[in-house]
């Protein structure tokens, strides 16, 4: 299989009127109704691409040359999903290598990547394909991640075929690798959980607890802005409040982070949940929290919480009706 | 603060259907239920949508639909489930619902689901959790919701919570703003919302909201107008609205206007569309912007069409 022939040639455009081996066909324009709501003035080479390609598809021609009328048509407008469905009868009808459907619709998503139609033809076609294009499936996908790293059909994709295909060897460190490119990528984030929740290799959710958390923290303590491993971090403990509030490690990545001179807002937040599920502070808690309290703020005799949900109505004044509302429903 | 121009965008979606030699119509061809749906919705929000000829508007619908029952997104292509549900409202709106065969329509949608209980967006098989809404939502207007198996399909968008309390397109999906939509408003109409944490999604949702006043659809992402449809819905199905900066949202809206030529961006000062309009005013007639129809977060239709709709009134 030749990857190189990735960047097909563009060749000359001929009229299909002019082509010797459409001469049989009669185009059929688009019908848009007696009085059309929305009239379309097509381009030229679209409208007699797409002239040609609804004879044979009302034809219901299944022959090389509707399979090559196809790529036109898609190349001209890869949105349209009829002619992506009628490619795939065409495709299985000649029973065509789909090794080459692969390179073909490679070329299309590059320029397309966040197209539906796209991800699952390819997804229809490495389906057929079965294990062996795992690999291949997985280098496509980092190869549309690496132009846009939150791609969501990318990650969809990839998703299904390690569910499907296998290949769930090098995911975890796949992910490591772009969050360290990128600590803010939710759609990394989102991944690592899906492979140490999922992965076959990797025992579940709790064997993977202890290292995951030290990741998370340390993440945490990078930049702790990012709402991500704040997330996550509460994620590691799912259906298990009890640890998550009994931790020491979760407790302690709040109170180095509020006394960071930093953006207090996640590590405030994880704070008043703590609280509402029973955690005890320390007196080191209340000291931090009482040094970011402002004139408007709550005393801090009263109840620590309701003191942290005060000042977040001031860091965070986006959400002051938020903060508001977490106050009164506190004890 | 600026206002909305509203006549402004009036002329300019009537303006859409006329253009000539734009790319984007190209482009739209297989889509145009959609984009009829999008246009339509709007000018019935904004009280005009009597300047459109709607026998036209419903035999061409009509020519769209497809022998298995399902419609297309135009004349001369293939059915599927999402220019159905278009269809079906485009119809509600001008109170024609009258003219379609329930059964069949209904056939077609409850032949897309799946033993997982998710639904399939045509014979093809694409599984998302965008399907199961507007299976959801179409088999409701059609009061044929009985005909799918309605506790499979629940639990489904169920398995795709993920733990910020936000929804994917599959299991272990990234959760995403637009999903969020599909899965609340899916869970709102089968009278499923208990199995959302309401709090934990809610501050997901309301975290969205950037300092512009504007709502991006995932974290670190640009805002874009569209999600002031995905995420204000989904906020006030769980009743968490008031969460938000509302006044700030408004004004970001009002400021991706073109105000010479009507129409509304994704963001400021960039080109206009229809999608982008209809999301704007969407998300205006949901803040109880003055003058606007009230829209249904859940059936994203207006109010008074989705009352006609089940209240009979």
């Amino acid at each position: 299989m030749m990857e190189s022939s990735d960047e097909e040639q563009v060749e000359e455009w001929v009229p299909l009127r002019l082509r010797p081996d459409w001469s049989d066909v009669t185009p059929v324009p688009q019908d848009d109704g007696p009085n059309p709501v929305v009239p379309i003035a097509y381009k030229q080479d679209f409208a007699e691409t797409m002239d040609y390609f609804r004879a044979i598809y009302r034809a219901d021609e299944r022959s090389p040359r509707a399979l090559l009328l196809t790529k036109d048509a898609i190349r001209l407008n890869p949105g349209n999903y009829t002619v992506w469905h009628f490619r795939r009868v065409v495709l299985e009808a000649l029973n065509v290598d789909l090794h080459q459907e692969l390179i073909f619709v490679g070329t299309i998503a590059k320029a397309n990547s966040k197209n539906y139609q796209i991800w699952h033809h390819r997804r229809w076609v490495a389906e057929k394909l079965g294990t062996d294009v795992r690999i291949k499936e997985l280098e496509f996908t980092r190869k549309i991640l690496s132009l846009d790293a939150k791609n969501y059909h990318a990650w969809s994709h990839r998703q299904w075929v390690l569910q499907a295909l296998g290949g769930w060897e090098d995911e975890l460190s796949y992910c490591q690798q772009l969050l360290e490119e990128d600590i803010f990528n939710n759609s990394a984030w989102n991944q690592r959980y899906f492979v140490i929740t999922r992965s076959p290799d990797l025992g579940g959710l709790k064997a993977m607890r202890e290292s995951e958390v030290r990741y998370t923290v340390e993440a945490i303590l990078v930049r702790p802005e990012n709402e991500s491993p704040w997330r996550y971090l509460r994620g590691l403990y799912k259906g298990d409040t009890q640890s998550w509030v009994n931790d020491p490690q979760v407790s302690s990545a709040c109170l180095k982070v509020l006394s960071m001179k930093a953006n207090h807002v996640f590590a405030l937040s994880t704070l008043v949940d703590l609280l509402s599920h029973g955690f005890e502070p320390s007196q080191e808690f209340r000291d931090v929290v009482d040094a970011l309290r402002t004139p408007h703020s709550d005393p801090l005799d009263s109840n620590l919480a309701k003191a942290v949900c005060s000042v977040l109505e001031n860091a965070d004044s986006m959400r002051t009706n938020y903060w508001k509302w977490r106050k009164s429903k506190l004890p | 603060m600026g206002e909305l121009a509203a006549e402004r965008h009036v002329k300019y979606i009537l303006s859409v259907e006329k253009k000539k030699d734009s790319f984007e119509s190209v482009v739209m061809e297989h889509l145009r239920l959609n984009g009829a749906y999008w246009g339509l919705t709007t000018l019935d929000i904004l009280g005009k949508l009597d300047t459109v000829d709607s026998d036209e508007v419903i035999s061409w619908v009509m020519q769209c639909q497809h022998e298995s029952g399902g419609f297309a997104g135009n004349i001369g292509h293939d059915p599927h489930i999402l220019y159905t549900l278009s269809a079906v409202q485009v119809l509600a709106l001008f109170n024609k619902l009258n003219i379609l065969d329930f059964d069949k329509v209904s056939n077609y949608i409850t032949g897309l689901q799946n033993e997982d209980g998710s639904f399939s967006g045509d014979m093809w098989g694409e599984v998302d959790t965008r399907f199961s809404y507007i299976a959801i939502c179409c088999l409701s207007i059609l009061h044929r919701l009985d005909m799918i198996n309605v506790e499979k399909a629940v639990n489904y968008i169920v398995s795709c919570k993920n733990l910020d309390g936000g929804f994917g397109c599959t299991p272990g999906g990234e959760s995403h703003a637009g999903q969020i939509f599909c899965c609340v408003g899916a869970l709102a109409i089968t009278g499923s919302l208990h199995h959302i944490d309401k709090d934990r999604l809610g501050w997901w949702l309301c975290e969205r909201q950037v300092k512009s006043g504007g709502l991006n659809g995932r974290p670190e992402k640009l805002p874009d107008v569209c999600y002031s449809w995905w995420v204000l819905s989904s906020l006030i199905i769980i009743d968490r609205v008031h969460w938000i900066n509302k006044e700030k949202l408004i004004k970001y809206i009002l400021d991706c206007q073109d105000l010479e030529n009507g129409g509304i961006s994704d963001r400021p000062d960039d080109a206009v569309d229809v999608y982008h309009t209809y999301f704007g005013i969407a998300g205006l007639s949901l803040l109880e912007y003055p003058e606007l129809k009230a829209i249904d977060p859940a059936f994203a239709l207006p109010v008074d069409i989705v009352n006609r709709i089940f209240f009979n009134r």
